[in-house]
């Protein structure tokens, strides 16, 4: 066994020489870890050597059989083979050395055939012969002697020399063939005569070939020998070798390489690489470029530093920056970690580590061990005290301490001599005390430890003396162990001298310090002599006193002898004898130190000696060693008392050493409290049994892998262990004497050696969890890297002291692994920090910038590009943008720049009041993040979007397709074919027309004569829109003769006027007109775009005008009449219907009979009842007031409306009423997939709320409610027509795209703006307050599609209310809108229409019934009391009236400005006493509510302009804005008329109700006068 | 504008849909149009074209030939969204419907230049378009659009011009277009946007191929 340090200094050295980079250090890491190989060389060679000679013998054996039988068959005919099999096999096997077999000939071949042959037989005699022993090598190694030289037999000797050596390699194949199956005689001989006969008839065929070449030649395919192909490629390919290219070919001729990192410069960190690539890489560089340009100063391929940063650029997210709205919520928290309760715990703000402990395991020694033989104690001592030795003269502790002694006394003489050092006079005999003092002691010391030198030795040689004595009795060695006694010659003379000198040195000081020793004791003698003789003439004189005194007081005499005061008398010191201290020295000296003259002795341990193999050893030994043999050890790594991992079992090596070389990476998460290794040991299959516990010192956090030493922790073990064999046991006495004498006990112990470091993370960071709280001094920034432990210490926070160190020690700044130091020195030195407080996502992002950010920002073409890209509106679909900034007007940008900066500004122009303006704002905003969101979930795409797939069919489709192949081809009642639809994205102006079918109208309202003849109100006609049929008995109009030209009583027509185009009917004739038209009007998207979101936010409106056509006589003559018609065609605006373009788009087609708005007061006309009814023409109509048309509109070609965003919204309803709600409408799809069914709805922050939380009762305003205290049915209209009057505002233009969105009641009412469902909710709510049962009724109406309307019950009877124009239906009555019901809504429940019909007709609205209504809410869900998302009361402000008066003021001039324009080449006049009237109308108008006052207002009229032909209207509108009160008043084409003395009056009132919701009244009139 | 600052750049795009290989399909016609960015107008030559039905050819390349002619002038302010050419290819299938056999689409060539046809050896602005058709999304669906005749299609074939969306369809490729583009740019140099060779002065009929070399 061998002294561990020694050996591992020795391997360590050359390694770490040579560990330039990382890629080395891992093996120079693992180099000192992994035990001293023991020379197995013997071992190995020793077989080897004894299988050679084995093989040997019996080769010759059987060569010389074969010499014989080759003689014998030389004279039978040669057998010829050479063909394929074997050629071939030759082919590949010698594929090596092609050259030589592409120069083969024929010749050649022939004789080496002979010559194979006759080898070949001999050897199959070879193979034949001698029984296989069960030791025979195996192929490989028969082919490792074939290969061997050996000697040519001489009977070869004539054949050349390379078809000898053919031969030989030859029979070496045959050896190796044969050698697989067992040898068969027999079976090879006949393979082989068939093989003749094979090459006797080629020969043969070879023979007529030759013979005449006139025949046509059959060759073979032209092939290519394996071989030649080889050869072929290699000459075209080039495998790059793996193995290490040599330094210097990789360096110009004559250079030496150059290691820079060790001339002290810092070369960074090379990337990893693997060996084996980095040496196929330099060969390839090698063989292509010869240039050499490749390779650096040290001979390695020129690489970068590793580019990967050491830091990382993004900081950890701060906690307290973000949103604290984001912290609340996350919703998500992580499994909390278990904690341990000691202090050594992870900071939470410290990364969720996973520290790592590195536990790296070299190897295990056995100092001793029950199996040790009797050497091997004393091997081990041997080896214990050679370590000792190596460890005391590394230390060199006596020469350290000689130097010392040699110093003081050099400075002692110094001090002695004044003249050499003036400065120190005064300190002087002080300092050489103290140094006499430190010589005396350090003498003291050197000796001491000399003399251990020398015992040690001494140990050394006499153990060594007993192991060779022993190793003779045993007649065997165990152990390899050799100790060597190498003598160092001195010089005999020196030595001497310099022995005598320091005898002399030593006494000289001896002498002094005696004589100082003497002189201080002289000293002491003398003053104790004196206190002895002052003391001894005190007794004196009291003995005398004593006498005296005894005789007078004999009993005193008791006290007086004092034992502790009476002085001794002080005895003289010796005076100091320089002969005995001499002595003394030189006694010591010979004891100590090495004899003058005498060589010094190096002992010197080696692994040289061999052991006696086990053959050669007594039963004993051999028995030992096979135990030792059958024991293998492992050890288990025990972290705080839970065993992680263990090492492989390794076997116990002969000479007690397990090398493990594993390395344990311990993530822990704790501090490790304690790490205990145990070791076991298994002896056979039996269990392993414990040994011994190592425990392990937890490491420094400085201690990190790589820098970590090998320890060497001892253990031992208790155990008690008696072994049959050799073996000297464990805990039991043995003796190496003969008599059993010199008893001995040893227990089981011995070393493991291993390191314990913290891993270093890839950052370079070490893995350790933080100690406590106390480390986390002053910088957090830098807490976690440690800056100081990087190298090495701990504990350090002097900073200045640090940076002095770091100056003075000269570390290299560019080395990352100072980086942290250096960064921490400059700012403790600099004293500002160093750390910045930012980061930068992308740090190059400024070196890839083609322009500045100030040259972005100034030129206008990068900002349009930009604002495009960004899909701002206003730019989002600019088209050629220009190249030149100076193309680019700047009025561009003008809206957008108004837009930004109007955001915050509340402009009043178009909204003149400024609550609504504030409302309008609110709302754009809600719109702009509805679209922002919007646009993002535009670019999710779906399969749909992409690809037009068929849908797998079902069998009813399958089915109809199959009946589709027997239809007739040309049906007698062809069915209606649906149209294509057409996707909006290949679509430009002018593709889509609007088709308005015109068909036919009802109840036109008919003209009155215009005579002065309605003095007074008569009832003949019926007053327009009268409410209930006065009375039946209506007179027909006898005035057909005051029309002057004799024209019927009405010739109404159509004007439809879309997007300011506007197309006409022709007239027809009467109050029930017939048309029958298509009008076909062009359809221009804004900004040409045709994309899905804009069409859905076309806000314009179809307006169906209805006017009479008036002629008018112009004649001024009357006698020109007969020569001449010279009328004027004027039209009188009769009503119309509004149809926004939204509706039409998502309904494809609007088809039915829609009422025509016709104003409350249309002068001139009256509702013409009489003549149909005396007809007798459809009495159920004739019970309905107001005027009806009959039209299809639709889109061509048909547009495929936008789908709503199928996002899925989140909620905060509870997630099992979101299923239910999923289920319900699931079902209801399935049985009715027609009916509308609604149970969730999205809220305007986008989250799905249950429908039914929007409906409660909510009061309307206290206003409302006075007005009519008594009548809860006028009071209910009062508030129908309230909610009519918010403007109404469909979601789809408001939120482009987007599903809808529900507001609040509040919400609503402060948006001033909404549709349907809003309208519908806010009344619904409003009748639930007053008491009345009401429900939201969900269904499909005309024209508005699906919708939404409130249905409530009065005590009878159902009633229907369109919430959006305040009126109410009856359930049966024809002309109700409402065409379908899906779904009823109640405030705590949800009703699905199931029952056969929807028509509000024919269905019946009692939803107690479950066969009717299928009820969301039931026994199996019962309702669980949802809190309402309305709040609890709506607040309503007073409008302000004075505002309201101002406002009325301005639209009215804007009004009468916008006439004026319309009418650009006439003279407008205006007819203020007509206006005031009109104005002082209006009022009545509204409180009457537009009912009833018609023929009051017609005969004020009269009265006051009795003398002009009047036509006009009041125009009643709720107000949201400017421009659809001015399209209003421009569709009725009052301004139309072109009479040379036409005057206009117009009068607007405005009657506000609380909330700032104004009704809006326009009077707009037109007068001529009668001449 | 003068000529001497130009505000606009000019592309002009001739040049032929020449043949194509589709191994499994004959009796094939080809439609084509352009898709171009915002700030691209064509101003002259026919964006979209719809060629004639060809059969495969008797020999051995089975070729499916049209040689139909692309012409178009596109002006442009901005390179960005520069023009790409969609090709979509149909034919009948076994029952005579007619079904889609690919979608591809390619860049008009960057730099100016025609095709040289020298000895076979076509050079610089030769475009092979490899050509793919939407996957059914199921076994199923996939057997009853094969019976019914209606594979499932690009609602718009310019789709294949665009990347965004493409992530949720699966395609399968069918065959290869060959399409053949001479280019002429005018004024592009004078806005600053180099895109010619470097020699595009002494462009000769050998210069070195850098399309794909046939």
């Amino acid at each position: 066994m061998v002294s561990e340090n020694s050996h591992l200094e020795d391997q360590q050295e050359p390694v770490q020489e040579g560990s330039d980079t990382r890629l080395l250090s891992v093996t120079s890491r693992r180099g000192p870890r992994s035990l001293p190989p023991i020379p197995s060389a013997f071992r190995t060679g020793f077989a080897e050597f004894s299988m050679r000679e084995r093989m040997r013998e019996k080769l010759q054996a059987a060569r010389s059989k074969a010499e014989s039988a080759l003689l014998q068959e030389i004279p039978t005919p040669r057998p010829r083979r050479s063909r394929s099999p074997s050629e071939k096999q030759v082919e590949t096997e010698f594929g090596t050395e092609p050259g030589r077999e592409v120069q083969r000939t024929q010749l050649e071949e022939d004789s080496r055939d002979y010559s194979r042959v006759k080898f070949h037989d001999s050897a199959r005699k070879i193979k034949s012969k001698p029984p296989v022993p069960p030791g025979f090598p195996s192929a490989e190694e028969a082919y490792n002697f074939f290969t061997f030289n050996f000697d040519p037999e001489p009977e070869e000797s004539e054949e050349k020399p390379k078809a000898k050596h053919r031969g030989g390699t030859n029979q070496e194949e045959k050896e190796g063939e044969e050698e697989e199956p067992p040898v068969r005689e027999g079976a090879n001989k006949t393979g082989e005569e068939e093989l003749l006969e094979g090459k006797d008839a080629e020969d043969l065929l070879l023979g007529l070939d030759h013979a005449d070449a006139d025949f046509v030649a059959v060759r073979p395919a032209d092939y290519e020998g394996v071989r030649v192909r080889l050869q072929m490629e290699k000459e075209l390919l080039f495998t790059p070798s793996r193995l290490t290219v040599p330094t210097y070919k990789k360096l110009p001729e004559n250079v030496q390489p150059r290691y820079l990192e060790d001339e002290g410069l810092y070369i960074g960190a090379r990337p990893e690489v693997p060996r084996t690539n980095q040496n196929i890489m330099e060969n390839r560089l090698l063989t292509q470029e010869p240039g050499r340009r490749w390779f650096g100063d040290d001979g390695r391929i020129l690489a970068l530093p590793n580019p990967i940063r050491p830091f990382p650029s993004r900081p950890p997210v701060l906690t307290q920056e973000q949103d604290i709205k984001a912290e609340l919520e996350t919703l998500y928290t992580k499994a909390v970690k278990y904690i341990h309760r000691s202090q050594h715990m992870i900071g939470s703000g410290d990364p969720p580590g996973n520290f790592q402990l590195d536990i790296d395991i070299s190897g295990l020694i056995f100092t001793h061990h029950p199996c040790f033989s009797r050497e091997h104690v004393l091997a081990a001592k041997l080896a214990q005290l050679y370590d000792q030795y190596l460890a005391r003269r590394q230390r060199n502790k006596a020469k350290f301490l000689t130097d010392k002694l040699q110093a003081l006394r050099n400075a002692v003489q110094m001090g002695l001599n004044p003249a050499k050092s003036p400065k120190s006079l005064e300190t002087t005999p002080k300092a050489i005390n103290e140094y006499k003092s430190e010589i005396r002691q350090t003498r003291r010391l050197r000796d001491a430890e000399q003399e251990k030198d020398r015992t040690l030795l001494k140990t050394i040689i006499k153990v060594w003396k007993e192991m060779k004595s022993l190793r003779e009795f045993q007649r065997f060695t165990n152990t390899p162990l050799k100790l060597v006694l190498r003598r160092e010659k001195v010089d005999q003379k020196a030595d001497e001298e310099a022995y005598e000198a320091e005898i002399q040195a030593e006494i000289r000081e001896l002498l002094e310090e005696h004589t100082e020793d003497y002189e201080q004791k002289m000293e002491e003698y003398r003053t104790a002599h004196q206190q002895w003789k002052a003391w001894k003439k005190a007794q004196r004189a009291k003995k005398k006193k004593k006498k005296q005194a005894v005789e007078e007081h004999p009993d005193e005499e008791m006290e007086e002898p004092d034992p502790g005061e009476t002085p001794v008398k002080p005895l003289p010191p010796e005076p100091t004898d320089r002969a005995a201290i001499e002595q003394q020295v030189r006694e010591r000296a010979a004891r100590s130190r090495r004899r003058p003259g005498e060589p010094t002795l190096v002992p010197e341990l080696s692994l040289a000696g061999s052991v006696t193999p086990n053959d050669q050893c007594p039963r004993g030994e051999v028995l030992r060693r096979e135990d030792v043999k059958r024991r293998s050890l492992y050890l288990k790594v025990i972290f705080n008392d839970k065993e992680v991992s263990r090492t492989d079992s390794r076997p116990l090596g002969a000479d007690f050493r397990v090398h493990f070389g594993q390395i344990f990476n311990l993530q822990i998460v704790n501090w490790p409290e304690s790490l205990t290794l145990q070791v076991y040991e298994t002896v056979g299959h039996s269990g392993a049994t414990l040994l011994a516990e190592v425990f392990l010192p937890i490491p420094e956090t400085t201690v990190v892998t790589g820098r970590a030493p090998i320890e060497e922790v001892e253990f031992s073990s208790n155990q008690h262990v008696t072994l049959d064999h050799e073996g000297v046991g464990s805990g039991v006495p043995f003796s190496f004497e003969a008599d059993g004498s010199n008893q001995l006990t040893l227990m089981t112990s011995g070393r493991v050696s291993n390191s314990v470091a913290w891993a270093i993370g890839e950052n370079g960071i070490p893995l350790i969890p933080p100690l406590s709280q106390q480390n986390i001094g002053f910088r957090s920034a830098l807490k976690r890297a440690d800056a100081i432990s990087s190298i090495g210490t701990s504990g350090l926070t002097d900073m200045k002291k640090l940076a002095k160190w770091a100056a003075e020690s000269k570390l290299d700044p560019n080395d990352p692994s100072n980086a942290p130091l250096m960064q921490l020195i400059s700012v403790a030195t600099s004293g500002e920090s160093y750390v910045p407080d930012f980061f930068r996502l992308e740090q190059l992002q400024q070196e890839f910038n083609f322009v500045s950010d100030e040259e972005l920002n100034r030129s206008r073409r990068f900002r349009l590009l930009r604002l495009r890209s960004q899909e701002v509106p206003e730019f989002r679909n600019y088209k050629q943008i220009p190249l030149y900034d100076r193309e680019i007007m700047e009025k561009v940008f003008q809206d957008y720049e108004k837009r930004l900066r109007d955001r915050n500004v509340i402009e009043t122009k178009d909204h003149i009041d400024i609550n609504r303006a504030t409302v309008a704002k609110y709302f754009q905003q809600v719109r702009d993040s509805v679209i922002n969101r919007f646009l993002v979930a535009k670019h999710h795409f779906l399969l749909s979007d992409l690809i037009v797939e068929e849908e797998v069919p079902n069998i009813s489709i399958l089915g109809l397709s199959l009946f589709k192949l027997a239809e007739q081809k040309r049906p007698l009642r062809p069915r209606r074919k649906g149209r294509k639809k057409v996707t909006a994205q290949n679509l430009s102006d002018g593709d889509i027309k609007l088709l308005v079918n015109i068909i036919r109208a009802y109840d036109i309202p008919v003209r009155k004569p215009t005579t002065s003849k309605f003095q007074q109100p008569s009832r003949s006609s019926r007053a327009f829109g009268e409410k209930h049929a006065a009375s039946p008995t209506a007179r027909s109009p006898t005035h057909s003769a005051d029309y002057p030209l004799g024209q019927v009583l009405v010739r109404p027509f159509v004007e439809v006027s879309f997007q300011r185009t506007i197309c006409h009917t022709t007239t027809a004739e009467g109050p029930n007109p017939s048309w029958n038209e298509e009008l076909e009007l062009p359809f221009r998207a804004p900004n040409g775009d045709y994309s899905t979101t804009s069409l859905q936010s076309v806000k314009d409106d179809v307006f169906i005008n209805i006017f009479d056509e008036v002629l008018q006589d112009v004649l001024e003559d009357d006698r020109e009449r007969g020569s001449g018609i010279h009328t004027r065609i004027e039209r009188h605006w009769l009503g119309c219907v509004k149809i926004p373009f939204s509706t039409i788009y998502f309904q494809a087609r609007i088809e039915g009979t829609f009422k025509i708005d016709t104003p409350p007061v249309l002068l001139g006309y009256s509702k013409e009842r009489s003549v149909i009814a005396e007809r007798g023409f459809d009495s159920v109509r004739s019970l309905s007031e107001g005027s009806y048309i009959t039209l299809f509109i639709t889109l061509e070609p048909q547009l495929v409306p936008g789908e709503s965003v199928r996002e899925k919204f989140d909620s905060q309803e509870d997630e099992k009423l979101l299923q239910a709600t999923e289920k319900f409408q699931a079902e209801c799809a399935l049985k009715f997939p027609n009916r509308q069914c609604l149970t969730t709805v999205i809220d305007i922050s986008g989250k799905t709320v249950f429908i039914t939380r929007y409906l409660k009762p909510l009061n309307p305003p206290q206003e409302l409610l006075n007005a009519y205290p008594n009548n809860p049915q006028a009071t209910a209209e009062l508030v129908a027509r309230y909610v009519s009057l918010i403007p109404f505002l469909p979601d789809s233009v408001s939120f482009a795209g987007i599903c809808d969105l529900w507001s609040t009641s509040d919400q609503f009412l402060d948006l001033l703006a909404g549709d349907e469902e809003e309208h519908a909710v806010l009344l619904c709510n409003y009748f639930l307050s007053l008491g009345k049962k009401a429900w939201l009724v969900m269904g499909s109406a005309i024209p508005e599609g699906p919708t939404a309307y409130v249905l409530t019950r009065e005590q009878s009877h159902y009633l229907i209310w369109n919430p959006c124009s305040g009126h109410f239906y009856g359930q049966f009555d024809t002309f109700c809108p409402l065409k379908s019901v899906g779904c009823l809504i109640g405030p705590d429940n949800i009703w699905f229409n199931i029952q056969r019909y929807d028509s509000p007709l024919r269905i019946n609205f009692d939803v107690t019934k479950p066969k009717l209504w299928k009820s969301f809410f039931s026994r199996s869900l019962p309702y669980p009391g949802l809190s309402s998302v309305q709040p609890e009361e709506l607040i309503y402000q007073r409008t302000d009236k004075v505002a309201a008066a101002e406002l009325q003021d301005r639209i009215e001039k804007i009004l009468k400005e916008k006439i004026m324009d319309w009418r650009p080449r006439r003279l407008t006049r205006w007819n203020r006493y007509c206006a005031s009237t009109l104005r002082h109308f209006l009022p009545l108008l509204e409180r009457s509510q537009g009912e009833g006052a018609e023929d009051d207002h017609r005969a004020e009229l009269l009265r006051q302009l009795g003398d002009y032909r009047f036509s006009g209207f009041p125009l009643h509108m709720p107000y949201s804005e400017v421009k659809p009160l001015i399209e209003a008043v421009y569709s009725t084409g009052v301004h139309s008329i072109d009479a040379p003395n036409a005057e206009f009056a117009l009068a607007v009132y405005i009657h506000p109700y609380p909330k700032n919701v104004l009704s809006v009244w326009i009077y707009v009139a037109s007068l001529i006068r009668n001449r | 504008m003068a000529a001497a600052s130009p505000s606009v750049f000019l592309l002009m795009v001739n040049g032929q849909v020449e043949s194509a290989q589709f191994p499994e399909h004959d009796d094939l016609y080809c439609k084509y149009c352009f898709v171009y960015g915002q700030d691209w107008a064509p101003t002259a030559g026919l964006e979209e074209g719809i060629s004639q039905i060809t059969s495969k050819s008797l020999d051995a390349r089975r070729a499916l030939v049209w040689n139909f002619p692309i012409d178009v002038t596109f002006k442009s302010t901005n390179p960005y969204g520069w023009p790409q050419i969609v090709l979509s290819v149909y034919g009948p299938d076994v029952f005579g419907n007619d079904v889609v056999r690919g979608y591809g689409a390619v860049h008009v060539p960057f730099s100016p230049g025609r095709t040289a046809v020298c000895e076979n050896v076509c050079s610089r602005h030769k475009r092979t378009v490899p050509m793919f058709v939407p996957e059914s999304t199921s076994k199923l669906q996939k057997f009853t659009s094969w019976f019914m005749g209606r594979r499932p299609e690009y609602t718009d074939p310019k789709v294949v011009a665009q990347g965004e969306g493409r992530e949720v369809t699966r395609v399968r490729s069918q065959g290869f277009v060959t399409l053949l583009f001479n280019v002429v740019t005018k004024d592009m140099r004078k806005l600053g946007y180099d895109t010619g060779p470097p020699d595009t002065q002494g462009v000769s009929g050998h210069s070195p191929p850098q399309g794909l070399p046939t």
